[in-house]
């Protein structure tokens, strides 16, 4: 048995952009134990509620995270809509639906990128982020950010795409998605990716379920689980299946994420044909009263969404329990018995996004 | 399993275009709904109400009815235009440009519509822009 040492890793990693901070109980070059400590990042945006009124606020929280900024919109409109019990148009859920996917390829695009990265896979990373820049330039010229989007607001949207638009969105996602087939070929098929990832960090069926992982961790421990199957949205008129696979290593994580790719750009392709014209937003009258818990698919997993108005145009409470949080005791249970060297992978593995965490 | 799956995509991106653009050279296309710095578009038609000012989730706008003078914070904005929206009026805008970069905190932080300039401000102003 070799002498105990500490090694802290992040907040600030070469590896990792998100201020993550772990301390690595390592002997000799294996890790045997973990301490996680976050809070680096903490800004209270939760406790605006109390300050912003609850159609200001939607601004605020979608600013929680850069990434998956438009599904925080989405769920938060989602929350009130529900307190206030607005019902809204069809057209607006289709289009939630669509940005909302768009958002997911672009989100896992990034990961995928930031994943080769962690390996050390640099020309990889640079494509993947070369094509996930067309999804960007769709993003801006339909709402006007490429990050964030400020287009959802309670009871409907601020702008509507155009029939013209949608059929030309779905010419350059045809292209996007012929160059995302390249890049998931060498993630799915290259023997070097998977010297990395495979064997490696495994969560067991059980395990999962018993740690509370949500998203794609979840799923690539074989547990068929995604919240999209609610049928919140227009996900109730669109047929899919949540992408499962067994192995619960880092590689089956990877795959989960590449297939759930192609997912998306056929759930785009079904609500592009399916879409209803009409009204894009409805007028919301009064102030939430009461308390609503939503539950929404993020790329990263479940996210959870709890309001709680009592008649004024300020909430009492507002509670965001994000994906990264739930997947942090999974990483704690992957790390023991790896090796120093694969901590990076691991970490990226199950996609933390601290931001989001710490709102 | 194979070896170098990615040596196809390499050797065609070694004899193709770069994906990037010479940024300075080539000046970025924004969209017509790109939402840039927040202006002022149509100072004549404003009533300085406050709705702006009164909804702004980053506080970045100050409106002065009794002086008739509209002002935005540019640090502060987070160009959500939502007071875009809300004006009765319509006259604020988006512009497709993002707000310039500045290098100190001067008076460009600030940029104030319907204010009488002063003397001592306006002479300020022409020498910085002589400057520039």
């Amino acid at each position: 048995m070799g002498e105990r040492t500490i090694i802290p890793f992040g907040p600030q990693h070469p590896v990792l952009p998100e201020p993550l901070h772990l301390d690595l109980i390592l002997e000799d070059e294996k890790v045997v134990g973990a301490v996680p400590s976050i809070g680096f990042v903490h800004r209270g945006l939760e406790k605006l509620v109390e300050k912003r009124d609850f159609n200001e606020m939607i601004y605020v929280i979608e600013r929680i995270c850069g990434i998956c900024s438009f599904i925080h919109s989405q769920g938060y409109a989602q929350t009130i809509e529900g307190l206030m019990g607005v019902e809204i148009p069809a057209r607006v859920k289709y289009l939630r639906t669509i940005w909302g996917e768009l958002s997911r390829i672009h989100s896992h695009l990034l990961w995928l990128g930031l994943m080769a990265d962690a390996y050390g896979f640099e020309s990889l990373f640079m494509h993947c982020w070369r094509v996930r820049e067309k999804i960007l330039d769709i993003f801006e010229e339909t709402t006007g950010g490429r990050v964030i989007f400020s287009v959802c607001k309670v009871g409907g949207l601020w702008k509507d795409i155009d029939n013209e638009t949608l059929k030309r969105i779905v010419t350059v996602l045809k292209d996007v998605e012929k160059e995302t087939k390249k890049m998931a070929d060498v993630f799915t098929r290259d023997y070097t990716v998977q010297k990395r990832t495979r064997g490696v960090g495994v969560i067991t069926y059980q395990e999962a379920i018993d740690l509370g992982a949500v998203g794609p961790t979840l799923r690539g421990s074989g547990v068929v689980q995604d919240m999209r199957t609610l049928g919140y949205a227009a996900y109730g008129d669109l047929v899919f299946e949540p992408i499962v696979e067994k192995d619960g290593d880092c590689y089956a994580r990877t795959i989960v994420r590449v297939r759930e790719i192609s997912q998306s750009f056929d759930l785009i392709y079904q609500a592009i044909n399916k879409i209803p014209d009409g009204e894009i937003d409805v007028k919301v009258k009064g102030n939430p009263n009461g308390e609503f818990l939503t539950r929404l698919e993020q790329p990263r997993g479940q996210v959870v969404y709890y309001a709680k108005g009592n008649g004024t145009k300020y909430l009492d409470r507002f509670r965001v329990r994000t994906p990264t949080f739930a997947n942090i005791p999974p990483l704690l249970k992957m790390l023991p018995g790896a090796d120093l060297a694969d901590v990076p992978v691991l970490a990226l593995s199950i996609d933390p996004c601290i931001s989001c965490t710490e709102r | 399993m194979a070896f170098n799956v990615i040596s196809k995509t390499v050797m065609k991106s070694l004899f193709s275009k770069p994906a990037t653009a010479m940024y300075p050279v080539i000046k970025n296309e924004f969209y017509p709904n790109t939402r840039g710095s927040i202006e002022m578009a149509h100072i004549d038609n404003c009533t300085f109400c406050g709705i702006c000012s009164k909804r702004c989730p980053a506080d970045a706008i100050a409106v002065d009815r009794a002086e008739k003078r509209w002002e935005i914070d540019r640090i502060r904005c987070i160009a959500c235009s939502f007071c875009v929206q809300l004006c009765p009026k319509n006259c604020l805008s988006a512009e497709r440009q993002y707000t310039a970069p500045m290098t100190d905190k001067s008076h460009k932080l600030f940029t104030i519509y319907g204010q009488v300039v002063s003397q001592e401000d306006a002479s300020q102003e022409d020498v910085s822009q002589e400057d520039a």
